[in-house]
């Protein structure tokens, strides 16, 4: 038995995941865990992993768990081009130091987005008010802007002249917000190129096709949805109030 | 001109590195930053780091920040003892696992108390007892992944011995120990692991990186403990708000 990913590709980590082993093209068995349907809390997958969460990855009996974790195994374990993941001192310690920030300074904020226009009022039929969603715009706003200045600058790429699993990160917690279509790129022409750049280097039919469920999000018929994690969306709900 | 470190020992993640750089006789110079003081606002400060966050490297001209980062820097130019980052292929993975997970429910989770119930109180603000007891919640779940999913039946979080994963988590609970709480009980085994990474680190360390952490709630208490300067107050105001 190969390698087994466990991914939905609503999730941010779980594209980031899927686009580097298919782009280097690496052999899995690709594992759906709807996450609409609340299938990260059955039996099956906690029995894979007891945290709940995507993606996981199971190699023989080796599973591991944390998208940045599962990346640098991969490149590793399949001898990826070393752009991806430089060895060099410095240019490591980069990507390193972006993959840390990107938690609560992107992912984070990117994830809240979704939540805040999209599926908490698609869910509870309430909105959330308004001056949390100010709040969280501006939060991103200030994000774009610190990665910009912080990580980008006058470079192609995070790291210089190619592309690195730093873009590859950044670049789909990025997207989330387009489920809502709220697009931040739009922000800056600078990010706008750069998003071209590292689509471009992924290669446009990868990328859309990985992008395709999040972009039909707004088509969902919610009315599906488990009754359990439509509690928990609800308790959501309650500390965006 | 040598390695700079910029660290306030009142923060977890600048502790992990001071530890670390002390215990592998890495030669530093520290360069204490005190966030309390105002002293991340200055303008000098924003030319090292333009986050205006701490810990902060400063290798000649190679400036570095996040703690993990730093720490992997580290521990590659400096080659420490392989068990801090192990080069074997999954135990490397599980440190990064770690990290991961860490950033998402430990980082921001474990710091809440300090503010809570020191400097909340030292600005004249008082964070809502929900809000307290929702950060309790999250701390009690936190630890119970971390004794179950992580530390398992092993000696330390990757394996038999001291890895940077376990500095970053020591860290980030000696912030609620500091000031009072009692993280461990009921939870024998994280209670050992706790004893069994400060026996490693040896006292003298320990005290070392500890003191100011481990004396700022007496100081507080006793108002010894100076008031924030004013330039912070508003920083430190966003940050109580964004307690969830």
């Amino acid at each position: 038995m190969g390698l087994e990913l466990y991914l939905d590709l609503l999730s941010a980590s779980c594209r980031a995941v899927y686009i580097f082993a298919r782009k280097n093209s690496i052999p899995f068995d690709f594992q759906f865990v709807d996450l609409l349907k609340g299938h990260h809390h059955s039996k099956e997958y906690i029995a894979i992993n007891p945290l709940k969460k995507l993606p996981s990855l199971k190699d023989g009996k080796f599973v591991l768990s944390e998208s940045v974790a599962i990346l640098f195994y991969l490149c590793r374990k399949y001898s990826t081009p070393s752009h991806w993941y430089p060895p060099d001192l410095h240019t490591r310690a980069r990507v390193d130091e972006f993959m840390a920030w990107q938690h609560t300074a992107i992912q984070l904020p990117m994830t809240k987005i979704l939540w805040i226009k999209m599926l908490i009022p698609m869910i509870t039929g309430e909105e959330v008010p308004a001056e949390k969603t100010e709040q969280m715009l501006a939060e991103v706003k200030n994000s774009m802007q610190l990665f910009e200045e912080k990580f980008l600058q006058d470079k192609m790429f995070i790291t210089g002249d190619h592309i690195s699993l730093a873009d590859l990160v950044a670049l789909v917690e990025m997207m989330q917000p387009m489920g809502s279509q709220y697009n931040v790129f739009l922000c800056s022409s600078k990010i706008a190129e750069w998003r071209m750049r590292v689509e471009l280097a992924i290669g446009s039919g990868l990328f859309w096709e990985a992008h395709d469920r999040l972009m039909k999000l707004a088509e969902w018929d919610c009315s599906t949805l488990e009754p359990m994690v439509k509690e928990k969306i609800c308790e959501l709900l309650q500390k965006f109030k | 001109m040598g390695l700079e470190l910029y660290l306030d020992l009142l923060s977890q993640p600048c502790r992990a590195v001071y530890i670390f750089a002390k215990k592998n006789g890495i030669p530093f110079k520290l360069c204490t930053t005190e966030v309390l003081k105002g002293q991340l606002q200055t303008k000098e400060f924003s030319k090292i780091n333009m986050l205006r966050k701490i810990p902060v490297l400063k290798d000649g001209d190679f400036i570095l920040t996040e703690s993990s980062a730093i720490l992997i820097y580290l521990s590659s130019k400096y080659q420490t003892a392989d068990h801090w980052y192990p080069s074997d292929l999954q135990a490397r993975a599980r440190v990064h696992e770690y990290l991961g997970w860490h950033a998402d429910c430990i980082r921001g989770t474990f710091g809440v108390p300090l503010w809570t119930q020191v400097i909340a109180p030292l600005t004249g603000t008082h964070v809502p007892e929900e809000k307290v007891e929702r950060n309790k919640t999250a701390m009690d779940r936190a630890l119970q992944q971390l004794e179950d999913k992580f530390l398992g039946d092993k000696a330390f979080l990757i394996g038999q011995q001291m890895s940077l994963a376990d500095l970053m988590a020591f860290e980030e609970l000696m912030q609620p120990v500091a000031v009072g709480y009692d993280l461990f009980e009921g939870r024998p085994k994280l209670a050992a692991w706790c004893e069994r990474v400060e026996a490693f680190l040896g006292s003298d360390l320990f005290q070392e990186t500890h003191g100011p952490i481990l004396n700022i709630l007496e100081q507080a208490v006793n108002k010894k403990f100076p008031k924030p300067s004013p330039e912070v107050y508003p920083l430190i105001l966003l940050r109580i708000s964004r307690i969830p």
